[in-house]
């Protein structure tokens, strides 16, 4: 019975088995940049970035209308210019890194409400802009499958590096030269996820996916590959939760995800071990913490 | 006018002639002036530019093939309506926002609703067992009401008084153009009655992603199966979707329309798991563009009613 509501859906509706074959290519590409974010303490930098996609996804919806090629490309372009440019002005200039973020993505922010309005078919955008994650066709769900495939391997040869980056980035300065290709190439995965989000879950939400799982795993896992297995795990069975509460409870798709997301890392913060009740539950000795 | 030249003598007699002749040609040009008139949205202005003829200019805030959900007026459409004698809304809900832009410009003229005297249906299905969790800028009454021909002839009568009244010169040549539109419009209604008529039964279906054709079905005897939960939301419910491809399904529609103003995927899906085709485009809310296939509304009517045809014939036929 309860199979049949789980299973039910997805064996009649094709869109149902789109949409969660989106959820899962996110689940396994944007979750573990989304985990990294969190990681190197840039949770609220993914969330600048996505707004920063949003004048060059406009730009390419007004030139070429509703293409997949033109509003990608020109998203991810937006989003490595504000990257680079947020990172330069940090480097070379008294202000710090948020602050140059801000101000990079307040503009293009801006900059994107204002092409969007110059046009008079801003709802057409909007709509859009909002996702729809119900109406995957081919060449989306190639295309977020084909990021998440990309990300898994970049991963793979950037982890080590990655992970010094994460915890030590001075030492990795100090004994290779990787250090800047894991910076930028981390950042040019960010990017992608980003616009392969915002094809399934809009501009707005795409930051979701990422960052709750990523959030709830911390919480429980100790070690590096457990967190990346329950952050993975937390975003697969969001996305499941979230399109079955979208077709048993007749509410929008996106947000149901990205709020199951959110229950689970609610949940997590009061039950788990790193979490609100679990500090005070389980008090380690003062030098492990 | 006169009065500028009271510091610079008139020079020679050809400058006074000249000046005078200036001052001769201002009236004449004032009476000249065609009548200002601003319309909601390009389906009304055309009826307006066809009424008012050469009496009139007509403009519409809400440009051709522009969705007119969520329109927001810009400062130049508050100038327009500031500087118009006369302001046609469609009413129903379909432009509440014009009556607050009239009063805030201080508009002086007419505002008149040109559905004044029609008797409005109810939104369909849209809202079926959804919150009002979104903007969509219709009330409870279904605001479509041009996509009945016979109220196209409602929507005529109002902007011919309304023109009378501000111009009561140009009484006569309204009362004409109406009349001669008239006569168009009624050509229109049987034409579209009678090719349709030639439709089995069974297939006088009609789904589209926008509810913009109750009027047409009520008047034509066409099926329109409401787009529950998938029209103008900024995000549809899986569950509206699944409701709509199966109602699909079940009544083995043969066609599914998109609309001029869209997201083309949705229905394109809807389509394909209903086991239906995407029939071609029908236009709505807005006329195409002067180059397009509806730049007119008798010609958006006609170009509907072929792409229902060519989408509903059987194939065999």
């Amino acid at each position: 019975m309860i199979a049949n509501e789980v299973i039910g859906p997805f064996i009649e509706f094709e869109f149902m088995r789109r949409a969660l074959a989106g959820c899962v290519a996110l689940a396994l590409g944007a979750t573990p940049i989304g985990l990294f974010l969190l990681l190197r303490r840039m949770s609220l930098m993914g969330d600048a970035m996505s707004h920063a996609i949003l004048p060059g996804a406009a730009l390419g919806y007004l030139a070429f209308g509703l293409s997949l090629g033109a509003m990608t490309v020109g998203g991810f372009v937006a989003g490595i210019v504000v990257a680079l440019a947020a990172g330069l002005v940090a480097r070379s200039s008294i202000l710090k890194e948020d602050a140059s973020l801000a101000a990079f993505y307040l503009m293009s922010l801006a900059a994107g409400v204002l092409i969007i309005s110059l046009r008079g078919r801003n709802l057409d955008l909007l709509h859009v802009l909002f996702g729809s994650v119900l109406a995957l066709d081919n060449a989306s769900l190639l295309l977020i499958a084909a990021i998440s495939t990309f990300t898994l391997f970049a991963l793979a040869i950037l982890f080590r590096p990655l992970v010094l980056e994460c915890f030590d980035p001075s030492f990795l300065r100090g004994i290779s030269r990787l250090s800047p290709v894991a910076h930028y190439g981390f950042l040019i995965l960010v990017v992608l996820n980003l616009v392969s989000g915002f094809h399934a879950l809009g501009t707005l939400m795409a930051v979701g996916i990422m960052i709750l799982p990523a959030a709830a795993a911390r919480l429980w896992a100790r070690s590096l590959g457990g967190m990346l297995a329950l952050a993975v795990a937390v975003a697969l069975v969001s996305g499941l939760g979230g399109l079955l509460a979208s077709f048993h409870g007749d509410v929008p798709a996106g947000p149901a995800i990205v709020l199951t997301a959110g229950l689970a890392y609610v949940g997590s913060l009061i039950l788990a071990p790193g979490g609100l009740i679990g500090t005070r539950l389980y008090r380690r000795p003062h030098l492990e913490s | 006018m006169c009065s500028i030249n009271e510091k610079t003598p008139w020079r020679t007699p050809f400058h006074a002639l000249l000046i005078c002749l200036l001052c001769a040609l201002v009236p004449a040009s004032a009476a000249a002036e065609r009548i200002q008139v601003v319309a909601s949205f390009s389906i009304l202005a055309d009826l307006a530019r066809h009424v008012g003829g050469e009496r009139v200019t007509v403009t519409a805030l809400i440009a051709p093939d522009t969705d007119a959900h969520g329109y927001q007026p810009r400062p130049s459409d508050a100038r327009l309506v500031r500087d118009a004698r006369l302001v046609l809304a469609n009413g129903l809900g379909f432009d509440p926002w014009i009556e607050r832009l009239a009063r805030s410009t201080g508009h002086d003229g007419n505002l008149v609703i040109a559905t004044d005297g029609i008797e409005p249906l109810e939104d369909s299905g849209t809202h079926q067992g959804h919150g009002h969790d979104h903007d969509h800028a219709h009330g409870p009454l279904d605001p479509h009401a041009w996509q009945d021909v016979a109220n196209a002839q409602v929507y005529v009568r109002n902007i011919a008084a309304a023109l009378a009244r501000v111009d009561s010169e140009g009484t006569a040549v309204y009362a004409d153009n109406a009349a001669r539109y008239a006569e168009r419009l009624r050509q229109l209604d049987d034409e579209i009655r009678s090719t349709l008529s030639t439709l089995p039964i069974s297939r006088r279906k009609l789904v589209t992603s926008h509810d913009a054709f109750g009027y047409f079905g009520k008047a034509y005897g066409m099926r329109v199966l409401p787009a529950a939960g998938v029209s103008y939301e900024s995000e549809p419910s899986a569950a509206g979707i699944a409701r709509l491809i199966r109602q699909v399904r079940r009544e083995k529609v043969p066609v599914v329309f998109v609309e001029n103003i869209s997201d083309p995927r949705l229905i394109e899906r809807i389509a394909h798991e209903g086991g239906a085709k995407v029939g071609g485009k029908l236009y709505s809310d807005a006329l195409s563009g002067p180059d397009g296939p509806a730049p007119t509304y008798i010609d958006m009517m006609r170009f509907n009613l072929d792409t229902l045809m060519k989408g509903l014939l059987p194939e065999t036929g």
